[in-house]
């Protein structure tokens, strides 16, 4: 076979892209079904998006290490940048404004931080030299490369990709050999702070998205509407759904953004645990393969951004999951590959590209230090 | 620390994976955890959620019932359903609001007043909440706008189902009327069909004693719904159970006739039959429309009923209590002759007659001569009874009273009646605390005094009179005759009493002019006439003002000599008996000459302005200009004083 076809198609990650194709159409179905059996106005988009990212990812998957780890801080700089010009254009729309309108596309900044954050972490630990991880020159950088988009994407105020911007870059020093006790000790820390920065830190409506998800019962009509609407989809679709454009919670409306983050409860609402589990072997699937590119990786700089790229996914999984079941209160992530929305597919297809490119070239031995 | 100070690239490989491992562990942890609680979500807490989102999709709307009907004697209608056309408007479905609108108005004639309400209320209006136009639409204007609804979009015309009373304000005290629930009927019994538009309870009368057997079972009908409660289609649609109907002893074409009879004045008639105690006749003039209370009665309408000096409000023949006047003089004989007087026995009336000191006076100043019972009872002499009142004395009066059905409460399926007095010494002792006198007994014996009667418990007391048996009126229709019991009066004695009650009307009597236009029917009667005020203002005739007119009662039965029916009428300040006995002639001769008993009433209503509708009308339309004149008035005045 291998002779009938040209050894560039060949070589392309197929069992990989076929994953991606699998979950991309079952978003695709989902949504068909979400606007009453209609391409129109997400499932035909949805899948179109898809595809032009996928070709971009795979054209990713043709540059090298190398190429990445030039790209690492021009990029994160730029992506600051731009984070800036949100907050500037904001200030003058006067509100919240997370979006950057390029006029043929609008770019949401805080989304491709998510990426840029793991590049410039793991070309920081990569640069660093081995003897030099457990001292305290390993981390203020850190919190450097932290501190300026994060501010910048609170501002906005952006609550859910702030976490998730933090995670990925803690997830790579984690990686990175940071002693433990640092992150234990974090994690002690952060239970002691949190309730002082739910109380100082954040914003009326976010403390009521937090206290909501405590007891989303107890405000069934206000902002625990949608964790409520959205377990009673999940709920009332049982073992095998109610079937294929049979959901009456999301077309009847009852579901609020049953095309964007709560797209799982549109899902299980017409196909069940069944459609649950098949999502989440996907998702499990994908992030081994991620894993498995981190392990298989040969230089520092490919195993740390691999395994960042393929946590920052799983965030949104997780994040998301949690969220729409009832686990986390509403922050407003996107659940990859079947929520409706171009700026977070392309941010998941870059980082899918990247992970392909390093699947490809996983590097020589050793490393600058080696 | 205790690690060496340099740690290599290949330490880092090592920790690297290792901690890749860890991580690649949780993301496991996690994974398992969400398929649990997704598990735990829609399999264990399946059914509640399946509750949760069936009780979102689904909407019921309740379907009013349609009331049982109330029926007469013959099943002639006295209230039934009517259909109902309404034409709502749908803000969500509007296309074009000024022109639908407009053109609605437009098709139903719609004053600008209701104009403004329904744009002010448009305005308010959530989107999918239907704004009432107009009810009560007939057919033409239904069908007007149903078949312009394809250029209509938003316009909605139903049909339901209304109360509808034919007789009109013949029948409103007795079955009283029907109303939206309020809200303390609510906090009673907290169902949701009271606050469903269009449903009604019985608020008064009828309507309102046999609310549980004429409600009715309201239909459902379920529809899916949207989250912002626009409907996408009808589930499914359970009819409604219409009430039980419930027959009435009335015969409805008599208490009709009977209530346009009365005319212009207050009064009361009750017309009984004598075999069953069935009462074919309850009537009370004047009286409200039990139609417009059902639809809601307006504010003026209201107001003139409740400020008219003949109370249409009141049901004059159950609430209303008149003294009796002479109409109690056959139930004197009575008991004159059960405590063992002659009839023969006479005494000389010269018209008046000293009692202690003072002077009894006989409605005749110039005298009846010599008078024995009979001539007692058709002259209606009150010296006779004068007399012997006093030599039999008030107990056996009382007691005759009593048996007769006076004072008595009537197993009645009425909210309330006011049964009245029968005085006696024990009363008189317990109510004012004296001992009673030879000037009371003369008194109660002329119907007068403390004694009070509705006219009711008149035509109850006719009618044992006629029968000697102890009829017990009744409303509700029972087809098995139940054998009814004598009052154990010497049937000689009755014998007398009728034949001189007859004599009043066919013979020598005070009623001649109540003689019924009918061959082979012999009407017995008793006249009465009842003081308001003492005779210092002279007779209350009709010279003066109205509210001291001296009250005219009837009470009889007939066929004189076989009795079949017994009547009461009562005429409140009628100036006297004469006021009385003729439309008591009239009502009897309906119930055996239909076409002759109208005649003499056409002629009558030509000359009082129109049947009761066509005279409520122009009162209600005079009242409705006074007032307007009152406010214009009052307008000015405040202008002028703020000049």
């Amino acid at each position: 076979m291998s002779d009938f076809i040209p050894a560039p198609i060949a070589q392309l990650p197929w069992k990989t892209i076929l994953l991606l194709f699998v979950m991309a159409s079952f978003g695709f179905i989902v949504l068909y079904s979400a606007a009453g059996g209609s391409l129109t106005p997400w499932a035909g988009l949805h899948m179109g998006r898809f595809v032009i990212f996928l070709a971009m990812a795979v054209v990713m998957s043709r540059f090298n290490e190398s190429f990445w780890k030039t790209m690492a801080f021009p990029t994160y700089i730029i992506i600051v940048i731009l984070l800036l010009g949100v907050e500037l254009i904001g200030a003058v729309g006067g509100g919240s404004q997370r979006w950057l309108n390029l006029g043929f596309i609008r770019l949401q900044p805080s989304e491709m931080m998510k990426v840029a954050i793991i590049l410039a972490v793991a070309r920081f630990y990569d640069l660093l030299p081995p003897s030099q991880i457990r001292t305290w020159g390993a981390i203020w950088p850190l919190f450097a490369l932290l501190a300026l988009p994060c501010a910048l994407i609170l501002l906005q105020p952006d609550l859910g990709t702030t976490i998730t911007v933090v995670a990925g870059a803690l997830t790579v020093a984690f990686l990175a050999g940071l002693p433990l006790r640092l992150f234990i000790g974090g994690a002690a820390a952060i239970a002691i702070l949190a309730p002082i920065a739910y109380f100082f830190g954040l914003e009326e409506y976010q403390q009521r998205r937090v206290t909501t998800f405590l007891n989303p019962e107890n405000d069934p009509l206000g902002s625990g509407y949608h964790i409520s609407q959205s377990k009673i989809a999940i709920g009332s679709g049982g073992l095998f759904g109610k079937g294929f454009m049979n959901g009456t919670q999301s077309h009847l409306d009852y579901l609020p953004e049953g095309h964007t983050d709560f797209v799982f409860a549109t899902m299980a609402e017409e196909w069940g645990l069944f459609g649950g589990i098949l999502i989440l072997f996907c998702f499990f699937l994908l992030f081994r393969w991620g894993l498995g590119v981190a392990m298989k990786a040969k230089t520092r700089f490919s195993q740390l951004t691999a395994a960042g790229l393929t946590v920052t996914i799983f965030f949104y999984v997780a994040i998301n999951l949690m969220m729409v079941m009832g686990l986390a209160p509403v922050v407003g992530i996107p659940l990859p590959f079947l929520s409706h929305g171009g700026s977070s597919m392309m941010t998941i297809m870059i980082c899918v590209g990247i992970l392909m490119s390093i699947d490809r070239h996983p590097g020589r031995e050793g490393g600058a230090f080696g | 620390m205790k690690q060496p100070k340099t740690i290599s690239s290949a330490m880092q490989t090592l920790s690297f994976s290792r901690r890749a491992t860890v991580i690649g562990g949780l993301q496991i942890g996690v994974g398992v955890l969400l398929a649990g609680r997704m598990a735990y979500i829609s399999v264990a807490e399946n059914e509640r959620y399946k509750l949760l989102s069936e009780s979102n999709r689904v909407n019921l709307t309740l379907v009013p019932p349609r009331r049982g009907w109330l029926v007469d004697r013959n099943g002639k209608p006295i209230a039934n359903n009517k259909t109902d056309f309404r034409v709502d408007i749908i803000p969500d479905r509007l296309r074009d609001k000024e022109k639908t609108v407009a053109t609605v108005a437009e098709l139903l004639a719609l004053d600008p007043e209701e104009l403004e309400r329904i744009n002010r209320e448009l305005e308010q209006a959530s989107s999918f909440q239907p704004v009432q136009v107009a009810t009560g639409l007939d057919w033409e204007q239904y069908a007007a706008v149903s078949v312009r609804l394809p250029d209509l979009p938003g316009v909605s015309p139903r049909q339901g189902f209304s109360r509808n009373y034919p007789s009109g304000p013949a029948i409103g005290h007795l079955v009283g009327y029907v109303g939206t629930a309020s809200a303390e009927d609510y906090k009673e019994n907290p169902d949701p069909i009271l606050i469903t538009p269009g449903y009604k309870i019985g608020k008064d009368g009828l309507e309102k004693i046999f609310e549980d057997r004429l409600q009715g079972k309201p239909g459902a009908k379920r529809v899916e719904v949207t989250a912002r409660g626009k409907i996408v289609r009808e589930l499914s649609t359970r009819p409604d159970v219409p009430g039980k109907a419930l027959q009435l002893t009335l015969d409805v074409d008599l208490q009709e006739y009977a209530a346009r009879r009365l005319g212009t004045q207050s009064g009361s008639v009750v017309v009984l039959d004598c075999l069953s105690g069935d009462i074919l006749t309850m009537t009370s003039m004047p009286s409200f429309d039990p139609n417009s209370f059902s639809d809601g009665i307006g504010v003026t309408e209201y107001g003139m009923l409740r400020e008219d000096d003949h109370v249409p409000l009141l049901d004059k023949s159950l609430k209303s209590l008149f003294p009796p006047g002479s109409t109690v003089k056959p139930m004197v004989a009575l008991s004159f002759l059960e405590a063992g007087l002659s009839p023969d026995e006479s005494v000389n009336c010269n018209g008046g007659l000293q009692v202690g000191n003072r002077r009894f006076r006989c409605w005749k100043r110039g005298g009846h001569g010599r008078v024995d019972m009979a001539k007692g009872i058709y002259q209606s002499c009150d010296v006779y009874f004068y007399h012997f009142a006093q030599k039999i004395g008030i107990n056996p009066i009382a007691l005759m009273a009593n048996r007769l059905g006076l004072g008595q409460k009537y197993p009645l399926p009425v909210l309330s009646q006011f049964y009245g007095t029968v005085p006696d010494p024990a009363w008189l002792r317990k109510k004012y605390d004296r001992e009673w006198q030879a000037y009371d007994t003369v008194n109660t014996t002329i119907g007068q005094g403390y004694m009070l009667v509705n006219p009711t418990q008149l035509a109850v007391m006719a009618a044992r009179i006629a029968t000697g048996k102890n009829i017990i009126p009744r409303l509700i229709l029972n087809k098995k005759k139940a054998p009814i019991d004598t009052l154990n009066i010497d049937p000689e004695h009755l014998l007398y009493v009728q034949k001189a009650m007859s004599d009043v009307v066919n013979g020598p009597g005070t009623a001649g002019r109540a003689r019924l236009p009918i061959e082979d029917v012999k009407l017995a009667g008793k006249t009465g006439t009842a003081q308001v005020v003492n005779l210092d203002f002279g007779r209350g005739g009709n010279d003066v003002a109205w509210k001291y007119r001296d009250h005219g009662l009837f009470i009889c039965f007939a066929p004189y000599d076989n009795p079949r029916y017994a009547a009461a009428v009562v005429i409140e300040h009628g100036g006297g008996s004469s006021s009385a006995y003729p439309v008591a002639r009239d009502v009897l001769t309906y119930l055996y000459d239909r076409e002759k008993a109208m005649n003499v009433l056409t002629d009558l209503e030509k000359s009082w302005g129109g049947t009761i509708q066509e005279r409520m009308d122009s009162k209600m339309a005079a009242y409705r200009a006074k007032k307007n004149l009152e406010k214009a008035m009052a307008e000015n005045t405040d202008a002028g004083a703020g000049e």
